[in-house]
């Protein structure tokens, strides 16, 4: 088969791209005491797939990406809050707008620099941001934040379910599903391709005259918005939110996420939630005391057998022992 | 209609099967489920919750007696309140636990508290220091302390006990600093005290150089300068700065809320805390019956040179709370019996008489002003007054978001 030819096929949906929508969904039935949990891996899955489209196809190395989880968790809580309002669906959308301004704002500064630069200057946004939130307790709650934030019924049918989780669980996922197909279609495109173009080489972008500045902040600002939509969800399934939201341990969290399952192969945000929160929630039950040792154990031997994460490892069998690939 | 499919019919199974083995299980033991930092920054004080708990389980072994329970622990992880309440969720939801306890971090108790509710499911919170948490839902009952308790009565001990009319203040600028502050100055003037200056010290994030705060505190010439720091090295910081500026030779009296010299750090704050005032629930010093068993038998059980401190006896106290609430239920928890046996309920705890506030479900305790002494090479608390019975001053006075 000829390349255009293969290009053109990549980006058409998969029979096997369903499967991880329909284990989802038995999950649901299969668990019904573990949705808590479960919504807080959906919610975690979207956050590093938002940290995937800068970090893994833009190539923006960035510690500051719980900024903008953040910034979506405190406009939704500080609406519910202050204005009264609560509906799920347009709090989304604002969580995302506000997110995605900060994006942007900031985006146009840092992306100036690169590397290291960029490293503490995300971070430092990250930082300015979760002071902000501590100091202006009078909105924000400061350190002790805003319990007991309600909210309505999502399209005015499904309310939240505070002791089981079931509604959040579901509309973790279809919101995880609508975002996804936006960054698969995204990724998929010639932007996405540039994207791409920007992360392996950036001077022959420039030098083929590719505007790599405006993709970076535009990558960048559409990040910002997704991350800013996991942070909504993740305060309106749990109806508080506080300064935890922003700390680095967020940030640096979800990095370890996607670099385990795998990054820039969109499904690495999937893997690597799962397998890191599942490992990390199995052994924090069997052994209160001693868990991180386990974990620390087991991204030790990632981190030194499989380079690329686990996707990578199972993209490695299956060139040694496939053979072919379709 | 309900649609019949092989994954319905499999989960209802396995539903069917859990609930059998929960119903064989509760028949005799109630499950007390424990959310504590065992893990990370807070993994100290996690430790020694549970040494209290165990404590109390060994001196105390008939305290559950005819009935039995089963203590389920979980990891609330990094204080942020997420992991807490997922921890709870899974307890309630898996577990099926009668109570839930522990609650080191104010954030773990605040995000959990619409669970507490939902599930009706009494907890009893063993530290979670912030005022309003009882305010939160009607299941919640607290064997610690609030920030209030120790700030109200250093206000009122400064004047009665150490007979001062003029006070500075000097906080570390974040929530417990203001709250500390707050709590302080109202009982400091309601006892007819003054307070003269405030001074903010900076944030909690970095010990600052303390000399400017200080010296505008010291020609101000109070009788004592009140001074809220988090434990730790802002502690240490401010003893330095305050043997340096030679302030004791002044006239100047060094006072403060008792976690900055809480027990287990004692040794390790050197010459300079001589004559350090504090007020706090409980220091390893007290002398009382049960404060000198549980004090010898934690030095058996964990080595001599450990100590248990205030998070250890409020943990003893939590599993105290929890035996009267199954002993008088007789073994079947029902929520709003086992709220109503916590109200009024009191106990002589290794702090010394405590109660259960009937009306805020908050505790009701006293607290010690101690100084400290060296006494044989040692550091430690001398007690030299106390003020009895205080309330949580903070829900009393319905402050800010204390009201209900």
């Amino acid at each position: 088969m000829n390349a255009p030819m293969e290009l053109a096929r990549r980006h058409r949906l998969q029979w096997w791209e369903a499967l991880p929508w329909i284990a989802a969904l038995a999950c649901f039935f299969a668990f019904p005491n573990y949705l808590a949990f479960g919504t807080q891996v959906l919610v975690t899955i979207l956050f590093a797939l938002s940290l995937d489209l800068v970090l893994g196809y833009a190539g923006i190395v960035t510690l500051g990406h719980a900024a903008f989880f953040g910034a979506g968790a405190y406009t939704v809580g500080m609406m519910a809050m202050h204005w009264g309002w609560n509906e799920p669906l347009s709090g989304l959308l604002a969580a995302a707008l506000v997110a995605g301004a900060i994006g942007l704002a900031s985006g146009l500064v840092l992306l100036r620099t690169q590397g290291l630069a960029l490293l503490m200057l995300t971070l430092c946004t990250m930082a300015l941001l979760e002071q902000a939130a501590n100091m202006g307790a009078e909105w924000t709650g400061g350190f002790d934040g805003m319990p007991g934030l309600s909210f309505g019924k999502i399209f005015g049918l499904f309310g939240f379910d505070v002791l089981y989780y079931k509604s959040q669980y579901l509309y973790a996922l279809a919101t995880l599903l609508i975002c996804f197909l936006a960054v698969r279609t995204l990724v998929y495109s010639s932007f996405g391709q540039s994207l791409t173009g920007i992360r392996e080489n950036l001077l022959r972008m420039h030098a083929v005259g590719a505007p790599v500045r405006a993709r970076q902040v535009i990558a960048y600002t559409i990040s910002a918005a997704l991350a800013g939509v996991a942070g909504a969800l993740f305060a309106q399934a749990n109806g508080y939110v506080n300064l935890a939201v922003l700390g680095l341990e967020r940030s640096a969290g979800v990095l370890i996420v996607l670099i385990l399952g795998g990054y820039g192969r969109l499904y690495g945000a999937f893997v690597g939630a799962i397998a890191y929160m599942l490992l990390e929630h199995l052994l924090a039950k069997a052994y209160p005391t001693a868990w991180q040792l386990g974990l620390g154990v087991t991204l030790i031997v990632v981190a030194l057998f499989a380079r690329n994460g686990v996707i990578g490892m199972f993209d490695a069998l299956r060139r040694r022992f496939g053979g072919t690939r379709t | 209609m309900k649609k019949w499919t092989p994954a319905s019919a499999l989960a209802a199974a396995a539903f069917t099967a859990c609930s059998l083995l929960a119903a064989g299980a509760t028949a005799q033991t109630v499950k007390v489920g424990v959310v504590l930092p065992y893990t990370g920054v807070g993994a100290e004080f996690g430790q020694q919750a549970d040494r209290g708990m165990q404590m109390f389980m060994k001196l105390n072994p008939k305290a559950f007696d005819p009935y039995k329970i089963e203590i389920i622990k979980r990891d609330s992880k990094s204080p942020s309140g997420a992991d807490a309440k997922i921890a709870v969720q899974e307890l309630v939801a898996q577990e099926k636990v009668d109570i839930l306890t522990g609650f080191t971090y104010s954030p773990d108790a605040i995000a959990s508290a619409a669970l507490f509710t939902e599930a009706k499911k009494p907890a009893v919170i063993m530290n979670a220091g912030t005022a309003w948490i009882t305010n939160l839902s009607p299941m919640i009952s607290r064997v610690s302390f609030s920030m209030w308790h120790a700030g109200y009565a250093l206000g009122e001990a400064a004047v009665k006990i150490v007979k001062a009319k003029t006070a500075v203040i000097g906080y570390t600028d974040f929530p417990p600093g203001k709250d500390s502050l707050d709590a302080f100055k109202r009982g400091f003037e309601a006892n007819g005290g003054k307070v003269i200056d405030e001074i903010p010290m900076g944030g909690a994030g970095q010990v600052p150089d303390f000399t400017p705060f200080f010296q505008r505190a010291k020609d101000k010439k109070p009788d004592v300068f009140f001074v809220f720091v988090p434990a730790g090295d802002h502690a240490l910081g401010v003893l330095k700065t305050y043997g340096a500026l030679g302030m004791r030779a002044a006239g100047i009296k060094l006072i403060g809320p008792g976690d900055i010299t809480q027990d287990i750090k004692l040794q390790a704050m050197g010459d300079n805390a001589v004559g350090l005032i504090t007020i706090h629930h409980y220091n390893a010093d007290l002398d009382n019956p049960a404060n000198k068993r549980l004090v010898a038998a934690w030095k058996k059980e964990y080595g001599p040179n450990s100590t248990p401190d205030f998070m250890g006896v409020q943990a003893y106290d939590g599993m105290a709370a929890i035996a009267h609430v199954v002993t008088t239920l007789k073994g079947k928890i029902d929520p709003d019996a086992a709220i109503n046996a916590l109200r009024g309920w009191k106990y002589d705890s290794p702090r010394g008489p405590i109660s259960i506030d009937p009306r805020t479900r908050d505790i009701v305790m006293n607290e010690y002003l101690s100084e400290l002494v060296k006494k044989d090479g040692r550091l430690v608390q001398k007690n030299i007054g106390v003020i009895t019975a205080v309330k949580d001053m903070c829900k009393e006075l319905a402050e800010g978001r204390c009201k209900q």
